[in-house]
């Protein structure tokens, strides 16, 4: 620094070449400093010629340009120069250039707010798209803009978009809460109510997102879930998986405040504790009447039940966090079924391997019986990695008993022999601890150690002196001989720990070792000035206690020991030596202390405690972060306490829900024999009946025999091939369900069905309906298909046999019965909804005139005159999709014929004093016709 | 170093400007450009939060104290759980970052670095690590580390599943997982990783639903795109996002309609030096090759099913079919995917396929020793053992060997010392023979333990544990699908003690 300020233009030559060489190279987006502009050039060379190529025309070259800015980015460099050039982009057709320039966006628009704004009209207008997944990224790029100006805007669209009829956008909504709570923690009352609708939200896609911004935004509002919780509970198989996790461990927490302890207090199912059974029955008879018999409330059983299927996930995350829950919430009888899952996950990633290890030592603690019998899985390999060893090594350690002590000493003495020496090490710190904690080995283990200390690595030799030292200070009576064989090994341990640690055994048990002390104090005397420091340490201890009881033949050698330690160059050494000198030493300045001298120095002293390292990790919750850092990581919920008393149950009441309209049932997940009451909140799973009935909110079965349980299933209309228009999803799905079957004329099965207004699974040119089977007679119903009375140019796509139609009392008459039954569609439901552009309508629209055309003149009711409730009827009305219209009194609508793809559109214009005209284009006249009867009806009425 | 600092020259001459003169200055914005550090005098700095969170930039700026002048309700809340991803190659290099939300400097890695210096060999790199301000959760798959950013609370198996579905993604779209591979398609595993994951929470993680979101390449489909300037991107949104069956894409079409079924079994095994099973146990997995046009419905059942003692499913199989019934009921992802993974009872007995005899001695005097190895089948239920490869992990003073192998080949890595003897098949005739001498390290004592071998083999058609497939049916199809079943057993972690 010096120098260079010597001379100014020099040091500025070399500051800018620095900040050249570090723009060239790793460019942080941050060091535009002034001096490193200028030489900028080579750098600056590239990037301009990017700058044309996104200014240019052609969009294979502003694709090509903004791949590699993507690229830049990827490497970690900085293009935020080219931010103006960029943005001009972001409203292209072009798809995939459409994306990367999101990705660019996302990433500079912090640092260059101003010009960020630019963009914000085209994803406000994105978020009006007719597309769902156009709407989707528009709302996840807009909440992904860290510009603070911004907010409002967010917060319109995220409140927008939790209304949305696409799952798919309230779950990007659901996803951009949190992005809005992080930039802004002031909207978070105005987040919460977001959350609370959503969390409303019957769909599997929403709810593992929703509860996520629960977690984030608000747990401490359990009050939110009550009214959520069996639904979320019942939905939970069928959440994606990362879902799974996170409402999982929202459960959790939210069980421990709601629920009372199932947990004995007396610890009647603590294995650990054998009170219970040794206890006199008389006192067991008093326990019971005193306290009052445990009831599991049903919604905990619920939890419990719900999420025990999710141990057989593949997803590994998913497994752990069902063991937590039962570890935590589970009677303790039951948390032992967790196991054979955890061990299974010991198969996985050498990463997933550490953690399950680590939440497996700290359940071994407290529970040994739950992994004893597969302590096999816990044999290490000499392949595994060395902190998997270790995590191994401390699992059997806790496993180990009286009946399998033998067998894990026998793996362990295989173990010692391993080449690597840490384990080897960590092995002899285990075999210290069982010797401890099981009474009946002590004495094998001293032995086995003792043959260690002959062994030629020097590690193991190290290791074993100091276990055998705490071994000896936990029952030092008979172990003189021991002592003496460590005193002679003196002579060649170099290890200095060992070292010290046989010289601190000397001098603490020196008086079981008369003959030997002294003359191992005159050794060391010697060897004195090579020791390492702790050895010297050491040495003075032994010196000053052999002076303590043995004076008559040490004085002389302690003395030499003391002066040699006085001029020693470490001041530790010094100083011990100086105090040592005036305890041990009566001279006139020594004050009081020197005539307690050997109860300091020969105090009994307590033996150390040999156990386990995650001994109080169990104050973590289990398969958390903060359990595996053994630290609290910033953001950790405390797991609180159970109640004493269990707060209100009736809380989590809700209800009858309306069955889900979005989604079309697919015929696979259907099980047979599914209730009908709990195809609203389980129809994705394959819950069988025995669920239903514990469930709490009531649901009519077996009341008077005629017990009702139904099949939903679908079938496919089809008729031939489909035009290449783009499909998208329903805007409107009705309610409303026809009578197929009454009970009376199918002698019991009743049939109910309702257009679903989904994409077939099976043929894309078919119709989907939903057909509900439900027996209300009382006798069981067996192989109900669909006859082949279908008419000619109706393809019916059916479903299988149904084996039988469950109900509770059996009469066993066999009897065949034949329905003719015949679907009603309304014409509205035989369209698919399309999207267009407004100019792709025109031409349509174009094409289709004459005689493809019809119109009719209506008057409307007032309400029916502003967009959004008209829009609503004709969706209501049919299957048809909004097309985005420049004038604000026409309103457009598209679709096309499931069967045939034909093109369908309707225009409602709207007039002076509430008349509307209709207009109907289509080549197929006849459904035109009826679509148009049918909508001047629904538009006209109130 | 991620905040070069603006330098100012302490000998230049300097006048700090009038209030009028700041003023003008802050609504033109002449010349100021924003960084997230200045050096204003030697040796003060000013900058932002930013600055003062990342340790290793102010220990490098010489920074040996920090005053809190921030005010205001802009406050930082990181709450997404997985912050940003950087791959790092075996050399240390970091050669992809991606964000998801505001960026973190590279110097967060520096603390993953040091301990990868630290760890002998890269599988002992701790997979979690706490630094002040992050942790960092990694994964070490095919040569690469996947490394995460994390700043809350999360649960740490949630990012490593993460993270291995990731290279699972990768492998799948481009047939290897390689720094070479991802650096040549960086654009499109960078759309990956964006459609993955939002927000820091996974989005799509399926590969039918991402196949159809960006389709993987293929070279045709690049030529066409050069042509004609399209993309690899879908502009529809995949039905599986929004169906009840996320993971199988709809309007699936073949011509030739195929389902296979691998049953593949590994035997774990540890036997001790006298041949002794100290621990052996089964573990299978059922790998699934369907490609069937429409939505089928797939039943599998097997012969004996009891034999499965513990199993875990593809989110596709039914649980409480299984549970009633024990057979699989599935509507199946289109392609490849694992359909179950299970263990086999370890009451049952497990057959040992092979047995090895061996010695290994090292001579008192150090200077040498014999190693002589024989493999031989034992219980292999009629069926040829193939692939049959044995790895010993010499102890450290072994400097050579000079040996002689009846059959296969011997090689022996002086660095690593690993000999491997690729033996191939096994004929129980002529037993295949390894012997010869070992060099040592002169003056180095005689090795005080024996290594352990690892054995590698494969037997074709056969199941070690028994299990049969019974049969596949299919519903909700009408036409006849091509269905074939095949098993193989190969050795898991198979370990003999010498």
């Amino acid at each position: 620094m010096l120098s260079m300020s010597t001379n100014n233009s020099s040091y500025n030559d070399q500051g800018g070449a620095d900040s050249a060489v570090e723009i060239g190279q790793e460019t942080t987006p941050t060091s535009n400093s002034g001096a490193g502009f200028g030489l900028f050039s080579t750098d600056f060379k590239k990037n301009d010629d990017l700058k044309e190529m996104l200014e240019n025309n052609k969009e294979s070259l502003k694709l090509e340009a903004m791949k590699r800015i993507v690229g830049l980015i990827a490497k970690g460099k900085n293009a935020s120069e080219l931010f103006p050039a960029v943005v001009k982009n972001v409203a292209s057709k072009n798809i995939e250039l459409k994306k990367l320039v999101y990705v660019y966006l996302v990433r500079y628009a912090e640092e260059q707010q101003d010009l960020a704004l630019l963009s914000i009209s085209t994803f406000q207008r994105a978020l009006k798209d007719p597309n769902q997944l156009i709407r989707a990224s528009a709302l996840r790029v807009l909440s992904s803009i860290r510009v603070p100006i911004i907010i409002p805007i967010m917060m319109l669209a995220i409140k927008e978009a939790a209304s949305d009829m696409s799952p798919y956008v309230r779950k990007t909504s659901a996803h951009a809460i949190q992005k809005l709570y992080s930039l802004d923690p002031d909207q978070k009352e105005h987040l919460i109510e977001v959350i609370e609708k959503l969390l409303k939200d019957k769909s599997t896609l929403v709810a593992g997102s929703v509860v996520m911004a629960f977690e984030e935004v608000c747990p401490e509002r359990i009050d939110l879930i009550h009214k959520n919780y069996r639904k979320l509970c019942n939905l939970l198989v069928d959440v994606e998986e990362w879902g799974q996790v996170v409402i999982i461990s929202m459960l959790t927490r939210y069980a421990r405040t709601q629920f009372t302890s199932p947990w004995r207090e007396d610890g009647v199912f603590d294995e650990n504790s054998e009170r219970a059974f040794y206890e006199s029955d008389e006192e067991k008879t008093r326990d019971d009447t005193e306290i009052k018999p445990y009831t599991m409330d049903p919604d905990h059983r619920l939890l419990l039940r719900n999420t025990k299927p999710l141990l057989q996930s593949r997803n590994t995350a998913v497994v752990m966090s069902v063991a937590q829950l039962y570890w935590h919430l589970a009677p303790r009888n039951e948390v032992s079924i967790v196991t054979k899952s955890l061990v299974r996950l010991l198969r996985s990633h050498r990463e997933v391997q550490y953690i399950v290890l680590q939440n497996i030592a700290t359940m071994s603690i407290q529970r040994k019986g739950m992994f004893e019998p597969y302590m096999k899985s816990f044999y290490v390999r000499s392949t595994d990695a060395t902190h998997i060893k270790s995590l191994k090594l401390e699992i059997l350690t806790n496993l180990a008993n009286e009946a399998n002590i033998s067998t894990i000493l026998r793996e362990f003495q295989t173990y010692v022999k391993s080449q690597d020496k840490q384990f080897a090490a960590g092995t002899i710190q285990a075999i210290g601890r069982c010797a401890t904690n099981i009474s009946e080995v002590t004495d094998t283990c001293l032995n086995g150690l003792v043959l260690l200390l002959s062994n030629r690595d020097e590690t193991v030799v190290a290791e074993s002196v100091v276990v055998i030292k705490k071994l000896l200070q936990a029952q030092p009576s008979q172990h003189s001989d021991i002592i003496k064989h460590m005193a002679k090994l003196l002579d060649n341990i170099t290890v200095s720990m060992a070292r010290a640690s046989i010289l601190w055994l000397i001098g603490e048990y020196c008086e079981r070792v008369p003959k030997i002390a002294p003359d191992v104090l005159r050794k060391m005397a010697k060897s004195f000035t090579s020791e390492e420091d702790i050895v010297k340490l050491q040495t003075v201890n032994l010196a000053a206690k052999l002076y303590l009881t043995n004076s008559k033949q040490t004085k002389l050698l302690t003395q030499y020991i003391l002066n040699l330690g006085k001029y020693d160059q470490n001041y530790d050494i010094r100083d011990r030596t100086r105090f040592i000198r005036q305890l041990i030493v009566p001279n006139e300045k020594s004050g009081a202390l020197s005539k307690y001298a050997r109860r300091i120095l020969l105090a009994p002293k307590p033996a150390p405690v040999l156990e386990s390292a995650y001994k109080d990790r169990d104050r973590y919750q289990l398969g958390t972060l903060s359990h595996t850092i053994n630290t609290k990581a910033s953001g950790y919920l405390e797991l609180s306490d159970w109640p004493a008393v269990a707060p209100d149950q009736s809380v989590r009441n809700v209800e009858v829900i309306e069955p889900v309209k979005e989604w079309a049932p697919s015929l696979g997940k259907t099980g047979k024999s599914k209730p009908a009451k709990s195809s609203d909140d389980k129809f994705y799973s394959d819950s069988g009946e025995e669920e239903e009935d514990e469930k709490g909110s009531g649901t009519s079965s077996s009341n008077d025999g005629s017990s009702s349980s139904s099949a939903g299933l679908s079938l496919c209309l089809c008729v031939p091939p489909p035009g290449p228009v783009c499909v998208s999803g329903p805007a409107f799905v009705p309610e409303k369900s026809h009578n197929l079957l009454h009970r009376m004329t199918g002698k019991g099965l009743a049939a109910q069905y309702q257009f679903t207004r989904q994409p077939c699974l099976y043929q894309p040119n078919m119709v989907s309906v939903q057909i509900s089977l439900t027996n209300t007679s009382d006798h069981r119903l067996e192989q109900i298909h669909i006859g082949e009375r279908s008419p000619a140019g109706l393809k019916i796509h059916c479903f299988n046999t149904i084996g039988e139609s469950h109900c509770f009392s059996t009469l066993d008459d066999t009897k065949e019965d034949q329905f003719s039954v015949s679907i009603q569609p309304a014409v509205g439901d035989l369209f698919l909804a399309v999207t267009m552009t407004e100019q792709d309508f025109r031409k349509e629209q174009g094409k289709l005139q004459g005689m493809n055309e019809c119109s009719a003149t209506i008057t409307v009711t007032a309400e029916n005159t502003s967009s959004q409730p008209l829009n609503r009827r004709v969706a209501a009305m049919a299957n048809v999709g909004v097309v985005p219209s420049g004038q604000d009194n026409v309103h457009r609508f598209a679709g096309k014929t499931a069967c045939s793809g034909a093109v369908l559109l309707v225009t409602v214009e709207l007039r002076e004093s509430s008349a509307a005209v209709i207009t109907i284009n289509t080549e197929k006249s006849v459904m035109g016709s009826m679509l148009l009867r049918d909508l001047k009806k629904s538009l006209a009425q109130a | 170093m991620s905040h070069e600092a603006v330098r100012v020259d302490p000998d230049m001459e300097y006048l700090t400007p009038g209030v009028v003169d700041l003023e003008q200055m802050f609504w033109t914005g002449l010349g100021a450009t924003y960084t997230h550090c200045n050096q204003v005098w030697p040796n003060l700095y000013i900058g932002d939060k930013k600055t003062a969170l990342e340790k290793p930039g102010l220990v490098e700026m010489g920074v040996t104290h920090i005053i809190n002048a921030a005010e205001g309700t802009w406050n930082n809340v990181s709450t997404e759980m997985i912050h940003s991803l950087f791959l790092v190659n075996p050399s240390g290099d970091i050669f992809l970052e991606k964000h998801w939300k505001s960026v973190v400097s590279r110097s967060v890695c520096d603390y993953f670095l040091e301990a990868r210096e630290k760890a002998l060999d890269p599988e002992d790199v701790p997979p979690v690590i706490s630094t002040p301000h992050h942790y960092l959760i990694s994964i070490y798959r095919d040569k690469l580390f996947f490394l995460s950013v994390i700043q809350t609370e999360v649960p740490p198996l949630f990012v490593i599943e993460f993270l291995h579905r990731v290279a699972e993604m990768i492998q799948d779209y481009f047939g290897e997982c390689s720094e070479t591979v991802i650096k040549d398609n960086v654009v499109m595993v960078y759309e990956l990783l964006e459609e993955m994951l939002d927000n820091g929470f996974p989005l799509a993680t399926e590969s039918n639903v991402l196949k159809e979101m960006i389709r993987p390449p293929t070279i045709l489909r690049s030529v066409v795109n050069t042509l004609t300037g399209s993309s690899n991107v879908g502009d529809k949104l995949p039905t599986g996002q929004l169906s009840t069956i996320p993971w199988r894409r709809a309007g699936v079409k073949y011509t030739n309609n195929e389902a296979y079924f691998d049953v593949v079994e590994e035997i774990d095994a540890i036997l001790d030096r006298t041949g002794t099973t100290v621990f052996a146990e089964i573990q299978g997995v059922v790998e699934a090759c369907v490609k069937l046009s429409g939505m089928p419905d797939l039943t599998l059942s097997f012969m004996n099913p009891r034999l499965l003692d513990d199993v875990s499913f593809h989110p596709c199989v039914r649980y409480k079919r299984w549970e009633s019934e024990r057979v699989l009921s599935f509507i199946p992802p289109d392609g490849n995917f694992t359909l179950m993974t299970y263990h086999v009872n370890a009451q049952n007995l497990v057959a040992i396929p092979v047995y090895v005899k061996h010695s290994i001695n090292f001579f008192e005097s150090g200077s040498g020793g014999r190693l002589d190895l024989t493999v031989g089948p034992k219980q292999t239920m009629g069926k040829t053992v193939e692939g049959v490869l044995v790895t010993v992990h010499m102890p450290k003073t072994v400097l050579s060997v000079s040996l002689n192998a009846t059959q296969g080949s011997y090689t022996y890595d002086n660095a690593t010392k690993v000999l491997v003897w690729d033996i191939g098949k096994l004929n129980p005739q002529k037993l295949p023979n390894l012997r010869g001498s070992l060099s040592l390290q002169t003056g180095a004592p005689k090795p005080e333990e024996n290594p352990s071998l690892n054995i590698d083999l494969k037997i074709q058609q056969l199941a070690i544990s028994g299990l049969k497939v019974n049969r596949l049916d299919m519903f909700g199809e009408k036409y006849k699908p091509f269905k074939g079943v095949k098993y193989i057993t190969k050795a898991g972690k198979f370990q003999v003690r010498m």
